[in-house]
């Protein structure tokens, strides 16, 4: 039962890349029919080079045929050449790539553990101390675009009190090795981490609150305490997991606007990642890498949602039995 | 209440733009004669920014632009997602079948990325933002909406008005969207917050109208001109704090309503 509930999620993950692919090609070629006249200098070059660039980016041919050759090529890691650089747009990516996996890794973990706690605690005892603290607290976070924090971090605690960089990697200057390298490095990750983290912990504690209210309502927890058992274990074996059920989808599609949060977070801080690829990729209207970019971050969510959704099949018998 | 007082603050604010500071006062050449970053004064109540612009000025027409796209993006989210859910939720067989299909994939696509691409291609103006954002928001209305169709479906009424002959078009605009209009009203209060935080990042990625400035764009230009380093707070601050106030006004407002549409979900 199990196993062809996992088989169906992943052909659902199958058809939802395929349909990225197609949807990918609409947008950068159907509704953007000329995407030449965005090359830099497009006006000045001549015929042959056009003809050459055309070729080089695969936009001869009727429309059928360049999907088709569209479709092959991506399948086969092809993603053309930036715009800007001309280097393979699938460099440039691998080239940020350890960077954003860091920063957004460290942080969704962070936000979810952080998050999560959070919610339990205000909702086990609302309108309690807690609860009266934290849940205006996660509203105001919530309500915080992350650039706006990360631009209040990078003033105060970068530029004023000058506790931390207030930009990039790595210490340019000082030529740092072993452990000293590490804790460089660790330093310029604070404040996008933080910016990240606290950017989005508040939708995740408002969301585990609000389930962890809708799971107290029911009639077994009135059956666990009837019990006699103690409080504590009925929130840690009764009332958490339960709760924690509906929050793994929203956790899933969460992560989709952590991937947005990162692009600003990294704007904010120049840290060289795919994010900022991303603000340079609009700074230069550069179509090859923009389209490689959204491909790579809707191909990363549907992964994240696919393994949230087999993971639930795991944890709620219910899923198993209903479907 | 505090979120309604909040929200005519904003309202206020953008109406009232004109009479507190000329738009004229946006353009480049406005602020050639002024001193550049300069703290707030008695002319300047917030200061100016890196080419002596006005912030308050800014600040008062951006409440405008933010409204404006927010609004109008909430508009087309819900009647995409009103159009979509009724239709999902009251069809069967495979058109109810592709209609899930693509709410899914719309509502697990990363959604600021795909809204840069079609900003990128399709322009910057801020209806076109509005029209961008809007039609990127919907998934989650839709799939409420065609939850709430479902259950609607089942009720009597509809089913004896399906009994007695009623028409498709009929049952759904007499029966159907009665019943479902409380949840689209709450949910579209919902939504312009998101809209409005969408719009502010997009405009802070360079995706906004520089001459129509929304607060996102002000942050925006407060970034590149190192206001930040420089300490220039009255240039960041203002805008960044009415784009916090004007999402709890719109968040508090919305779960309000929610509570006052669906009295099952008791005091949160």
């Amino acid at each position: 039962m199990t196993t062809r509930l996992v088989l169906k999620k992943l052909i659902d993950a199958v058809v939802l890349l395929a349909m990225v692919l197609v949807f990918n090609f609409f947008l950068f070629r159907v509704v953007d029919h000329d995407p030449l006249a965005k090359y830099r200098g497009h006006s000045k070059l001549s015929q042959a080079q056009r003809t050459a660039i055309i070729k080089r980016f695969g936009l001869d041919g009727s429309k059928w045929e360049q999907f088709v050759r569209f479709v092959d090529r991506t399948l086969h890691g092809d993603f053309g050449r930036s715009f800007n650089s001309t280097r393979p747009v699938v460099s440039e990516i691998l080239d940020r790539l350890p960077n954003t996996l860091l920063l957004v890794g460290i942080s969704t973990v962070l936000t979810i553990a952080i998050g999560i706690r959070i919610g339990i605690r205000a909702g086990w005892q609302r309108g309690g101390r807690f609860d009266r603290i934290s849940t205006p607290f996660s509203m105001a976070l919530y309500g915080t675009p992350e650039f706006f924090l990360g631009m209040l971090f990078l003033a105060f605690l970068g530029a004023k009190l000058g506790w931390f960089p207030t930009g990039g990697v790595t210490n340019p200057a000082a030529h740092y090795t072993g452990f000293s390298a590490i804790v460089d490095r660790a330093r310029h990750l604070v404040l996008p981490v933080a910016t990240l983290t606290l950017g989005y912990l508040g939708s995740y504690s408002l969301v585990m609150r609000t389930s962890m209210l809708d799971t107290l309502r029911e009639d077994y927890l009135t059956t666990a305490r009837a019990k006699g058992l103690r409080d504590r274990d009925v929130m840690r074996r009764h009332a958490v997991p339960n709760a924690l059920l509906p929050s793994v989808s929203l956790i899933a599609i969460g992560f989709g606007f952590i991937i947005g949060g990162a692009i600003t977070t990294e704007t904010v801080f120049s840290y060289p990642g795919l994010g900022l690829a991303t603000y340079q990729a609009i700074g230069n209207t550069d179509l090859p890498m923009m389209q490689a970019l959204f491909m790579f971050s809707s191909v990363a969510v549907i992964v994240f949602n696919i393994f949230a959704d087999v993971v639930l099949t795991f944890l709620d018998p219910r899923i198993r039995v209903g479907a | 209440m505090v979120g309604l007082a909040l929200m005519t603050l904003f309202v206020a604010m953008a109406l009232l733009a004109p009479v507190f500071a000329n738009r004229s006062e946006l353009q480049a050449a406005a602020g050639r004669n002024n001193p550049n970053l300069h703290a707030p004064n008695g002319k300047f109540w917030l200061g100016t920014d890196e080419i002596g612009r006005n912030v308050f000025a800014l600040v008062m027409w951006g409440a405008r632009v933010s409204l404006y796209i927010g609004l109008l993006a909430t508009v087309v989210a819900v009647v995409i997602g009103s159009v979509l859910g009724l239709i999902a939720g009251y069809a069967r067989g495979w058109v109810s079948r592709v209609m899930l299909a693509i709410d899914d994939f719309f509502l697990v696509l990363p959604f600021i990325p795909l809204a840069i691409v079609l900003a990128l291609l399709l322009g910057r103006s801020p209806t076109i933002m509005a029209l961008v954002i809007g039609g990127t928001f919907w998934a989650g209305g839709s799939r409420l909406i065609r939850a709430q169709v479902l259950s609607l479906r089942e009720r009597g009424y509809v089913e004896r008005a399906t009994a007695l002959g009623a028409s498709s078009r009929h049952i759904i605009m007499r029966h159907v969207l009665p019943g479902v209009a409380p949840l689209i009203i709450a949910n579209a209060s919902l939504i312009v917050p998101g809209a409005i935080l969408a719009e502010s990042t997009l405009a802070f990625l360079g995706l906004g109208d520089r001459f129509s400035p929304s607060w996102g764009k002000v942050l925006e230009g407060a970034q590149a001109s190192g206001a930040l380093t420089l300490n220039a707070w009255w240039y960041y601050l203002p805008p960044g704090l009415c784009i916090i106030g004007i999402v709890l006004a719109f968040t508090l407002v919305g779960n309000a309503l929610e509570r006052i549409f669906d009295p099952r979900l008791g005091d949160r």
